[in-house]
């Protein structure tokens, strides 16, 4: 590794190219010919070329391995009741968006996850928001919550059963169950660690009871209910993925447990992925809320 | 008290508070913290609280503010007796208090009714920010912060101004800058102003009566009968300054310091640490 970097990228020979970590690699398998040092077109075409490298340097390992994993499943090296090839399983996401199959699970499961999401944490934030702003409340639920916090959700699963017989509202319970937690105890934090500064100024500004709640105490939550929102969120695919499969008659777990019965392990690997990308997609959301919500905080904002 | 908008400079004086304790007290406990305190303002005045950290006068202010109820005796502001806060009394802290979520001007127009934003700005003018309206306070100077917060004491158009240790944390220079905005603005505004300080050059810099508190109770009123604006070569400025400091000097600080009981605002105590999910 060189001590210093050049000053200017003209000082690089042309013909290599600067490689985080392994210092300056020559660039021959990317020479081409007709092209000489001496040629303004050439060493525009080499700096492009440096460029790409370089950006399609993270790739190479996902990708290689990728291509191994096509290879030997060609080869029938692999099993594809083990393990279907690449192509097998975006054969099989496009047959199955295609036909619109896809998007009646996925539509299906979201509902499931939001509607879960959305009754346990409602109740967690108005909760936390009781027993954060009243005393009382604090003494009377606290620490009954704390102690049913403790039980997992999915210990829950057999009496759940016994309950709710293992139609929709089961699941709906069960998700719930899982994210009010995060909210209640962050919301409850968030509250608890606002500046009582901020609070006694804002009181001797005439500021009282939803007033003072909406434009100083949530605010000041906020960075705190979100970090909750994040956790909730996650643990929300984790717990809809047990209680589908669990029994379902559609959703993304009905889609991969069908097609276990029947062997289809391009749909089974489809079914993963997708949780995948939703899981992604939520984590997404959050981020995006708390970059806009969360735009006064410095420790937020975006570099511009 | 009359609501009336704020008109545009220069501003119509109104008449301050007159203000009045008779043996104010307060203990923490077993601890007396003011003692009998007796302390007369005229209307318009400005009153200037000097003395060592934790002889009481931050307390003193407190309870003119009405944040904390006094442990004996009785407080008249205009006339009447008083307790809790008051609408036309309003309060600066030795820190700004600004809520960070807020714009500039958010912050000013805190509690101000909507037809009334428009004075926001305006006051916000008068301190010279009028360029930082849209800024979020994060992005402001110790100093612009506390002119935020000045202002947003300013456009209630208090009757009573209650500063305590507002520049305390600023650098020498902004301090004189703060020093020059707050006369003017009290001398446009007619307010009367009470400054707690630990800085006697301050004090003499900005108020026409310098009270020395001791050990919980009043020990030095002086008035100070200088001409506007005050030049700190002045050797009367320099003279009365060394008054009040070899009476400061006199005694020994106390070892204890009284707690700042903000939170005694709250419902509950604090959890800490409490930020487990699952």
């Amino acid at each position: 590794m060189r001590a210093s970097h050049p000053p200017q990228d003209t000082l690089l020979p042309a013909d290599t190219v600067e490689v985080p970590g392994f210092g300056l690699l020559p660039l021959a398998p990317f020479a081409l010919p007709g092209f000489g040092q001496g040629s303004v077109l050439g060493g525009w075409l080499v700096r492009a070329l440096r460029q790409l490298l370089l950006a399609l340097l993270p790739w190479l390992l996902p990708l290689t391995l990728l291509g191994l994993w096509q290879l030997s499943s060609a080869m029938g090296w692999l099993s594809s009741r083990v393990l279907p090839a690449p192509l097998d399983v975006a054969a099989a996401a496009w047959r199955l968006s295609a036909s619109g199959e896809l998007w009646v699970h996925v539509k299906v499961s979201s509902a499931r996850a939001l509607t879960g999401l959305a009754i346990g944490g409602g109740m967690g934030l108005l909760l936390g928001l009781l027993t954060g702003s009243l005393r009382l409340f604090e003494t009377l639920l606290d620490s009954t919550v704390q102690m049913v916090r403790n039980i997992p959700a999915l210990a829950m699963i057999p009496l759940v059963i016994l309950w709710f017989g293992i139609d929709e509202s089961a699941k709906l319970f069960l998700i719930a169950v899982s994210v009010f937690f995060p909210i209640y105890l962050n919301t409850f934090h968030g509250i608890r660690s606002v500046d009582p500064g901020l609070i006694e100024m804002a009181r001797s500004y005439g500021l009282r009871g939803w007033q003072l709640h909406r434009q100083v105490i949530l605010p000041g939550a906020l960075s705190s209910i979100l970090v909750g929102l994040r956790f909730s969120l996650g643990l929300m695919w984790v717990i809809l993925i047990v209680a589908e499969t669990i029994s379902a008659q559609a959703g993304i777990g009905y889609l991969t447990m069908n097609a276990r019965e029947f062997l289809q392990t391009d749909v089974v690997l489809v079914g993963i992925l997708l949780y995948a990308a939703l899981g992604k997609l939520a984590d997404w959301l959050a981020r995006t809320l708390e970059r806009s919500w969360l735009r006064w905080h410095p420790g937020y904002q975006a570099a511009h | 008290m009359t609501q009336t908008s704020i008109s545009p400079l220069p501003a119509a004086p109104s008449r301050g508070l007159a203000l009045r304790t008779e043996s104010l007290s307060k203990r923490y406990g077993a601890r007396t913290v003011l003692n009998n305190a007796q302390l007369e303002i005229q209307s318009g005045q400005f009153v200037a609280i000097v003395g060592r950290s934790g002889c009481g006068k931050s307390t003193l202010l407190r309870l003119v503010a009405g944040l904390e109820p006094a442990s004996g005796g009785r407080l008249y502001i205009g006339g009447a007796p008083s307790s809790g806060l008051r609408e036309d009394t309003r309060i600066m802290f030795q820190d700004p208090r600004l809520l960070p979520w807020k714009r500039v001007l958010d912050n000013v127009a805190l509690g101000l009714p909507p037809e009334q934003r428009a004075a926001a700005g305006r006051v916000l003018e008068q301190v010279g920010l009028a360029e930082r309206l849209q800024d979020w306070p994060a992005r402001l100077s110790g100093g612009q912060r506390q002119r935020v917060a000045l202002a947003r004491a300013l456009v209630h158009q208090p009757q009573l101004l209650l500063l305590d240790e507002p520049l305390g944390a600023l650098d020498a220079l902004t301090r004189i800058e703060m020093h020059g905005l707050i006369e003017n603005l009290w001398l446009r505004h007619g307010f009367t102003a009470l400054l707690v300080t630990h800085d006697v050059q301050e004090a003499l810099a900005l108020a026409d009566r310098v009270v020395l508190v001791e050990d919980g109770a009043i020990a030095l009123d002086v008035a100070v009968d200088l001409p506007r604006p005050r030049h700190r070569g002045d050797p009367r400025f320099a003279a009365l300054e060394e008054h009040i400091l070899n009476r400061v000097l006199q005694r020994p600080p106390r070892e204890d310091t009284p707690p700042q009981p903000t939170a005694s605002d709250w419902p509950g105590t604090p959890a800490h640490g409490l930020r487990w999910a699952i």
